[in-house]
Formats: structure tokens, C-alpha cells, sequence
């Protein structure tokens, strides 16, 4: 609604009455404006929705009311390179298509300076604006395709439909008795539960820790049952670290592991480094 | 006025009725009178959550399909007849029930919604050059916008207005787009044909002098 009115109030700011033709290429706000700022040289620019080479050409031509089938090509180009320039003083971005058309543009006009060979094929003696022209009726053709869209929506939106009826897909009715409550106030304290055991998790000791803890056992109790050691464990991953941190204590020489038979409880002990010796001399044999 | 035409056309119905129901039988159903067969029809309109097609209600009430066209036709014709708040019509392959344009503020007013956001004019343009060229390539797009569109055609995408329709076997193998069942909904198309012909445009583009 408001591009739309936007359009309208400066449609008559253009000053020259706007044709017919220029106002089917009018889709919402698409048009961009100049206009020439009372005596002085400055311009006063609206750059519209407009955003394609195809657009800035289509609206170029409108503007010089010329026909499209005969577009002064030299005159043309010139007013689209000024509006580049424009462009390009106002900061913006001018995209890369912008500058491909004006090399077409440029190139379309310098083969129509040059006189036609009177001898060349039937096809090259086409207009060399003929593409051109083409490609922007067929732009424009989409245009109005557009407006067209445009405006089936814009009625389409003023219709209605009734809204969704209830059905079991969209609002399972709940059929449920006083025990179904029960177990599921029960799932949800169990899930409570598991949370809380989750947090404790979190709070697990690390690897440093676990070692220090290790040595500390050992120091003071001169002798640990790894058993004893592995059931302060709480969890699985603590059990990992737990087991790690002796491997660790081991690899140094910290402690050392004592099995005194067969299947026996493995007692770990403060190593001496001729007891660690020894054990490694074991290990070898 | 419209009140006594409705009591004369449903005496009329209904003699039509009394007339044809005995011995009629078809395929063993007890045989639906036009005006129940109307009913039900409308009802399911009335309940469906989208476009129901004349096919699938012949389905559900299992009568021939021309039975329907011409039930349907005659509730058209009807819901018109005494200017009814609501309108039957035939919109993406499908019939549905809706209010008439007109009443929109009302409506809107009781709803309590504002119009929902437009395409921008770069999202339509790349819409009507597929829904014209489909399937459609984006380099495609490009020769006839002459000038990219990634996030036009993203928007359409993201508002399910085209759906990509497979790739075409050429360099690169670009992704081709068609509209969508939602672009005639929202476009108020009974199905691509309705669109105007793209020709029909050469006119206005061409007349410029």
C-alpha cells in the first residue's frame, strides 16, 4: 500500500505529463525519479525499486519519450552513462551487469556509425539495436507479468478463509484417568531425578585431581587397595580417570602395583625408585 | 425475495427427489438426492483444509464425478444468487469457500490482522518468469531480468512459492524451478492455464509510442 502511493504522489512531480506506456511499466514502487532542483544544476534523485541495466534503460526511454523500436541509441547511452556516474558520485554500488550493459550499449552504438556493407548476409543486416529492443520488450512483457501478479495477489488477500477447525491432528483431546496422571507425574520425577544425577556429574574431578588424591591415599595409608581406590568412584568417567591416574602414577615411578597372589587385591605402594627398578627388571625377564 | 426463491427452489429440489427416487438405484447405494448431494458436498468443502478436489468428493460419496461438476456449478450459482458473505470457487485444482474480496476491511477489522508482507517487485518479477518460462533455470532468470536474483528466488523458496523441479541436463546441471501448488493458492489460480498469456502482454510492453 505504501509503495504504491508513494508512486502515485510523484508521478505528478515528473513534471512532463507521464504516457500511457510509461505507467504499465509502474509495479509498486518500481519507478525511480529525477528531477531537476528549481534553476540550479543539481538533481534531485529517487531511486525506485528499479535495480537491473534492463530497468535504468526501460525507465531512460520512458523518460525521453522515445519509441522503443527506434531508440536514439547515441542519446541513450549517453543518458544511461551519466546515470551511472550518478550512481557511482551517490556511493552505490553500481553491479556489475550495470557495466555490461553499457558496453553493449557502447557497442551498439558505434556499429550503428558505421555505414552497412551492402554485401553482407541478410541476417547482419539487421538493426544492431534489434536485440536490444528484443530483450527489453521481453523485460518488460515480465514486468507487466509482474504487476499483473501483483495485483491477483493483492485481491487474494483480501479473501478469507475459515480458520482451522480442531481435529485430533492439531489438538489431541486428552482422555486420560487419575493413575495416567500418576505415572506420568512419576516419568516426570524420574526425569527430575536423572537431571539431578546429571548435574553431579558435571562436578567430576580431574585427571590432576584424581592423582592427587591417589598420592595422598597412598601416602598416608603407606598401602591402598586399588579396589578401595576405584569404589570412591561415582561414576563410569570418573572410573576412567580413576584408573588413568594410577597408569599415570605407575608410568612415573610414583607407585607401584603389588599383587600378592593369583587373583589377589592389588595393593598399590610409594615406590622407591630400586623397588621401581627391580619391577621394570621383572617386567623384562 | 431471495427468501421465497430458495423455498420455491427447494420444493422444486425436492419434487425432482420424490420424482427420481424410486427403483433408481445405482451400484446398490441408496440414491442421494441433488439437494442432499449439494449439502454434502458443501459440508466437505466447509471442513477441508485446503482446495478439495470435485474428484475426491465424487470419491467419498461415490457418485460419478459429473454429478459433482454439476452440484458444484448449481452452489456456485446459488452462494451468487443471494449475494452471500461467502463465495464457492475453484482455486489451485480444488474447491474451497472463502469470503468475498469486498468485505475485506470487515473482516480484517474483526481478525484483527493487517496485510501480510508483500513480495518486493525484484521477488515477483523473478516469480512471473518462472511462472511463464517454468521449468526454469536461475541463469535463464538472469538473461530476461538482466540481473541476478539469489535472494529473490530464495524469498520464493522460503514462502514455498516455487519448488525446485529437478536439474537440467546441461553445463553444470543448474537447478530448475516451477511454481508451487501455494503460488495458485495465493494467487487465486485455478491452475497455470488461468494465467494470462504472456503474448497478451506484448501489447502493453510494445505500445509505447
Amino acid at each position: 500500500m505504501e509503495d504504491n502511493s508513494q508512486t502515485e504522489t510523484a508521478t505528478p512531480a515528473l513534471g512532463e505529463a507521464p504516457t500511457e506506456a510509461s505507467q504499465t511499466i509502474r509495479v509498486a514502487n518500481s519507478r525511480p525519479e529525477i528531477t531537476p532542483d528549481g534553476d540550479t544544476d543539481q538533481l534531485k534523485i529517487t531511486l525506485g525499486d528499479f535495480e537491473g541495466p534492463l530497468d535504468l534503460l526501460l525507465y531512460l526511454i520512458r523518460q525521453e519519450q522515445v519509441n522503443i523500436y527506434d531508440i536514439p541509441i547515441a542519446r541513450i547511452t549517453d543518458e544511461y552513462l551519466r546515470y551511472l556516474n550518478l550512481m557511482q558520485e551517490l556511493d552505490l554500488t553500481v553491479a556489475g551487469d550495470f557495466l555490461v550493459m553499457a558496453a553493449q550499449l557502447i557497442e551498439v552504438k558505434s556499429r550503428m556509425l558505421l555505414p552497412r556493407d551492402p554485401l553482407a548476409e541478410e541476417e547482419e543486416m539487421l538493426d544492431p539495436r534489434a536485440e536490444l529492443v528484443n530483450r527489453l520488450l521481453e523485460h518488460e512483457k515480465f514486468k507487466a507479468a509482474a504487476e499483473m501478479l501483483w495485483s491477483r495477489a493483492t485481491v487474494e488477500r483480501a479473501v478469507f478463509t475459515r480458520a482451522e477447525i480442531e481435529t485430533d491432528k492439531n489438538n489431541p483431546e486428552v482422555v486420560v484417568g487419575l493413575f495416567d496422571l500418576l505415572r506420568v507425574f512419576q516419568e516426570i520425577l524420574a526425569r527430575h531425578k536423572e537431571e539431578i544425577l546429571l548435574e553431579i556429574e558435571r562436578e567430576e574431578i580431574s585427571m590432576a585431581e584424581m592423582i592427587d588424591r591417589l598420592r595422598n591415599m597412598v601416602r598416608s595409608a603407606g598401602e591402598v587397595n586399588l579396589m578401595t581406590f576405584f569404589g570412591r568412584a561415582k561414576s563410569r568417567r570418573e572410573l576412567v580417570v580413576a584408573f588413568l591416574s594410577v597408569l599415570e602414577l605407575v608410568r612415573m615411578s610414583e607407585i607401584s602395583l603389588v599383587q600378592s597372589e593369583t587373583f589377589g587385591a592389588i595393593m598399590a605402594r610409594t615406590a622407591s625408585p630400586v623397588e621401581a627398578s627391580e619391577m621394570s627388571a621383572e617386567s623384562t625377564q | 425475495m431471495s427468501k421465497a426463491a430458495k423455498a420455491t427452489n427447494v420444493e422444486a429440489q425436492s419434487e425432482v427427489e420424490l420424482q427420481s427416487s424410486p427403483g433408481d438405484e445405482i451400484e446398490g447405494h441408496r440414491e442421494i438426492g441433488d439437494a442432499e448431494l449439494k449439502a454434502i458436498a458443501e459440508a466437505m468443502i466447509f471442513v477441508a483444509d485446503e482446495p478439495v478436489s470435485a474428484r475426491t468428493i465424487a470419491d467419498v460419496i461415490k457418485v460419478d464425478r459429473e454429478i459433482i461438476d454439476k452440484v458444484l456449478a448449481d452452489l456456485v450459482t446459488e452462494y451468487d444468487s443471494r449475494n452471500s458473505g461467502l463465495q464457492l470457487r475453484e482455486i489451485a485444482a480444488g474447491w474451497q469457500i472463502a469470503t468475498r474480496p469486498e468485505h475485506h476491511e470487515q473482516i480484517r477489522a474483526y481478525l484483527k490482522s493487517r496485510p501480510s508482507a508483500k513480495l518486493s517487485l525484484a521477488s515477483l518479477e523473478t516469480l512471473a518468469v518462472i511462472a511463464y518460462k517454468q521449468p526454469v533455470t536461475v541463469p535463464e532468470i538472469l538473461e530476461i531480468r538482466g540481473v541476478q536474483s539469489p535472494s529473490a528466488i530464495k524469498t520464493l523458496l522460503d514462502k514455498r512459492l516455487i519448488i525446485a523441479k529437478g536439474r537440467k541436463e546441461t553445463v553444470g546441471r543448474p537447478m530448475m524451478y516451477g511454481t508451487s501448488k501455494e503460488f495458485l493458492i495465493q494467487f487465486g489460480l485455478k491452475d497455470l492455464t488461468e494465467l494470462p498469456s504472456i503474448e497478451d502482454f506484448q501489447d502493453l510492453a510494445g505500445g509505447g509510442e
